[in-house]
């Protein structure tokens, strides 16, 4: 059951005009039961246990079982993930605990400028790119015939 | 059956898919198609933020060349990629995307994305070519940056959720693409000036090690199912290095990585007798030519000696993470306070490591009370998968760029802009484009970028919208949504939605397709090994599934997509099969071994395989290409 959903947290991304784990899974796997308004998996085999549902879920509701055929059970690994932030906690089948916090970003969301500030020399014709030579670090771009 | 709208956009430049190297395209083409007023549009079947290969983030940027510092040239580079693929490499398309991926990566950096330093502010190198990273959010980061080029310029729209099928053409030009929304009954035509195909590579094409609950757990996502190769095959396109498939080495079961564990920890691996691979077979390497002499040892070979241990009944294979990290501390050992320290900063990369890229290895871990400073991983080698832009090679056979010829290559190398495939305005990077490997993300996302400033230029030089042909199109849109409309007429027909003579539901039809590769073609359980008649087996029994492609079922838009996914990998498949036909030597054992031709054959096969489907009248064609060095 890779991904799985907590009915009790779940309360089918009411405030948004979707469902976030539905707009984020890149496989198309997370839907909405209109009835209960719950989330669901709706093909457990198709699902990569890539946590972007987990990561992106306003009421954290969703969690992952690792994959039955092979994983033994009593693990959980679980994801806090802030702007610039995230911290995993890991729980081993044994109980034992470790926590773990990586840097995810140095900018503010949003920020990312396509040319991050380095100038354009090149024309269409040129074999510099966009930003380039600038941001090689070098003078001029490589080529062969020099 | 419910009625399909059909929408119709018009646009300059079509970027088919979101990932890497459509980012990169992005970025490019937002800034040259701005200063010439044109209009760029992209179309990615998953949200941007988190689609493709990099959709759970990594730990590595795998292609950094560091020219500015000297230490490295193109030319190491390109010897680099050669040598690993077996002397098989398009050296001018290697050096193109070679000379630009620092700057991908100094961009990576300004836009956000957290590269690890040491003391001196340098890059922490994993290996020669690797740098570490803190990339939960790399996709998220690299989309951002290419959304907000496209939208923020005013130049761009995006479309997201709609899966693309196939090519519509305007003579031997590209005209644009077909597809679907999979979140409401739309039917898209995309008509454009050219065309830049990136929608990934292609997994499932082979049966995973794991048939259950973990079908999903490949080591490539589940969700990249050969719409590039798809989509090029279709256009006409000439293919090359089909028979290139890669097969990653990872930690067993989750198929976390080990380029951590080899190249920063120095991590050995032993099998069940405590003997490595690695020191005791190395004789064997003298019977790969040239390329068993080199270093690194190439990716097929290493694996290779691996495999031989286990078809000896030396397995399993341990990666030795207790000893790796034990011999790294105790370089602090005198100093009890810096030895603690080493020891939790080691636990702790060793644990980003899945995090950041494979968290089902350390949900594995923690299921099985696997401490790695404490006790040894199993490793194993994957099922095949077809991925250009790793260590595979397989994709379209595209023009490199003017100034990397030389009198020698340009005949055969160069037919005008940097990565157009033979089709006119046909466009491809990443895992699309062949020939070119170990571009990885910042390579991927580099030729993007280099792909998209020749397609504006094409575009500025061809500047006509082609013609499209409406009843052509009309005859794509029956085809496409034909799947749904044969399950609405027979899913009355029995009382199992499932189980019904009148069509077969994609996920069986995926099974049949990876039971026949998997047997045939070289898949696990047939050891990777293939011979003539086994190939010709496999043409045969894929000649039948294709007739029952037009017997595909869907019960709604997720299904549809499911369906011509597997179309689209059963395509891939046949590329396959029919080049590894083709090439009657074993040039990359660890990726297969043709048994019927056992041995390196440079005479005659130290050249590109490629194949060509013709659209018109539905026949292969298999060419023998040249390879040429430009340095
Ligand atoms: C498990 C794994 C680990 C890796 N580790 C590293 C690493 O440590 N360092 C590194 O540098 N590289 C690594 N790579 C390689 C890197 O991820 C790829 O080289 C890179 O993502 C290729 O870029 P791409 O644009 O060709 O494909 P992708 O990034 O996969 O993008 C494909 C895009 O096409 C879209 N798409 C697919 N089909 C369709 C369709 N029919 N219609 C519309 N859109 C579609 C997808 O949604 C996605 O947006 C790894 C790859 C894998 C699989
Ligand atoms: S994102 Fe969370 S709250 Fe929203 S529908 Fe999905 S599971 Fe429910
Ligand atoms: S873990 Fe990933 S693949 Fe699985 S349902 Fe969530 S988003 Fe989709």
């Amino acid at each position: 059951m890779p991904s799985y959903v907590n009915p009790e947290k779940c309360d089918g991304c009411k405030a948004l005009d979707k469902t976030a784990c539905q707009y984020i899974c890149p496989n198309d796997l997370m839907v909405l039961d209109k009835e209960k308004m719950k989330a669901f998996n709706q093909d457990v085999m198709m699902c990569w246990e890539c946590y972007n549902c987990v990561k992106i879920c306003p009421t954290q509701a969703i969690e992952i079982r690792g994959y039955a055929d092979f994983v033994p059970m009593g693990a959980q690994v679980t994801p806090l993930r802030s702007t610039d932030s995230i911290m995993w906690t890991v729980k081993f089948r044994n109980g034992m605990l470790k926590r773990f916090k990586f840097p995810i970003r140095t900018t503010a969301e949003g920020s990312a400028a396509p040319g991050g500030g380095f100038e354009t020399k090149g024309d269409i014709n040129s074999t510099a790119l966009f930003t380039e030579p600038a941001s090689t670090g070098m003078a001029e771009v490589f080529t062969l015939n020099k | 059956m419910a009625n399909f709208e059909n929408v119709v956009v018009e646009t300059d430049l079509l970027i088919l898919g979101g990932g890497m190297s459509a980012c990169g395209a992005s970025v490019e083409a937002a800034y040259w198609a701005k200063q010439n007023g044109l209009k760029v549009t992209l179309v990615d079947k998953a949200a941007m933020d988190r689609s493709g290969a990099v959709a759970m983030g990594l730990s590595a940027i795998n292609q950094y060349v560091g020219l500015k510092d000297g230490k490295n040239s193109v030319k190491d580079y390109v010897d680099y990629v050669r040598n690993d693929l077996m002397g098989v490499t398009r050296e001018d398309l290697v050096a193109n995307i070679a000379r630009h991926v620092d700057s991908t990566v100094h961009l990576f950096e300004k836009w956000g994305l957290p590269i690890w330093k040491d003391e001196q502010g340098s890059y922490v190198h994993e290996g020669r070519w690797q740098l570490m990273i803190n990339g939960e959010s790399y996709k998220v980061i690299v989309a951002e940056a290419a959304k907000n080029a496209l939208l923020q310029s005013g130049v761009g729209q995006i479309f997201e959720r709609i899966f693309i099928v196939g090519p519509i053409l305007d003579g031997d030009r590209i005209a644009g693409a077909v597809g679907f929304s999979v979140r409401e009954n739309k039917f898209y035509t995309f008509k454009a000036k050219a065309v830049l195909t990136s929608m990934g590579g292609a997994v499932h094409v082979f049966k995973p090690r794991s048939a259950g609950e973990g079908l999903g757990r490949a080591w490539y996502p589940p969700w990249n199912s050969g719409s590039s190769a798809y989509f090029t095959l279709k256009a006409g396109a000439e293919m090359t290095c089909q028979e290139v498939r890669f097969i990653p080495v990872r930690f067993k079961d989750a198929y976390g990585p080990v380029g951590a564990w080899f190249l920063l920890f120095k991590s050995r691996a032993t099998n069940a007798m405590g003997g490595e691979y690695m020191v005791e077979r190395k004789s064997e390497l003298e019977n790969w030519g040239p390329y068993g002499r080199v270093k690194p040892i190439p990716a097929n070979l290493r694996n290779y000696l691996g495999m031989l241990d286990v078809m000896e009944g030396k397995g399993p294979i341990f990666m030795r993470t207790e000893e790796a990290i034990q011999k790294i501390a105790n370089e602090y050992k005198d100093d009890e306070k810096a030895y603690k320290k080493k020891m939790k900063e080691l636990e702790s990369e060793a644990w980003e490591d899945f995090l950041d890229m494979t968290i089902s290895q350390a949900i594995l871990w923690a299921a099985s009370n696997v401490q790695p400073e404490e006790k040894s991983s199993e490793i194993a080698a994957a099922e095949p998968y077809f991925i250009g832009s790793h260590s595979g090679a397989s994709g379209a056979w595209v023009s490199g760029p003017a100034d990397l010829q030389t009198a020698g290559t340009k005949n055969d190398y160069f037919w005008g802009y940097d990565n157009m495939s033979t089709v006119k305005g046909l466009f491809c990077a990443g895992d699309a484009s062949g020939a070119s490997s170990h571009k990885f993300s910042s390579g991927s996302h580099a030729e993007g970028r280099i792909a998209a400033k020749a397609a504006v230029k094409f575009i500025l030089e061809n500047n006509t919208m082609p013609k499209v042909d409406q009843a052509a199109v009309d005859t794509l849109k029956a085809e496409i949504l034909k799947p749904m409309e044969t399950y609405e007429a027979f899913k009355n027909a029995t009382t199992d939605a499932e189980v019904n003579p009148n069509y077969i539901k994609p996920k069986m039809f995926m099974f049949r397709l990876q039971k026949i590769m998997d047997e045939y073609a070289g898949g696990v359980t047939s050891n990777f090994t293939v011979n003539k008649a086994q190939l010709e087996r496999a043409l045969e029994l894929l000649g039948l599934l294709k007739e029952d492609s037009e017997k595909l079922g869907a019960s709604n838009l997720h299904e549809l997509m499911r369906c011509w996914e597997n179309v689209q990998r059963m395509w891939q498949a046949e590329a396959h099969v029919r080049t590894m036909l083709f090439r009657e030597e074993t040039r990359w054992p660890g990726y297969y071994l043709r048994a019927d031709k056992p041995k390196i054959d440079e005479q005659n096969w130290l050249c590109f395989a490629n194949c060509k489907y013709d659209p018109k009248n539905g026949n292969w064609e298999m060419i023998k290409r040249p390879i040429h060095h430009i340095f």
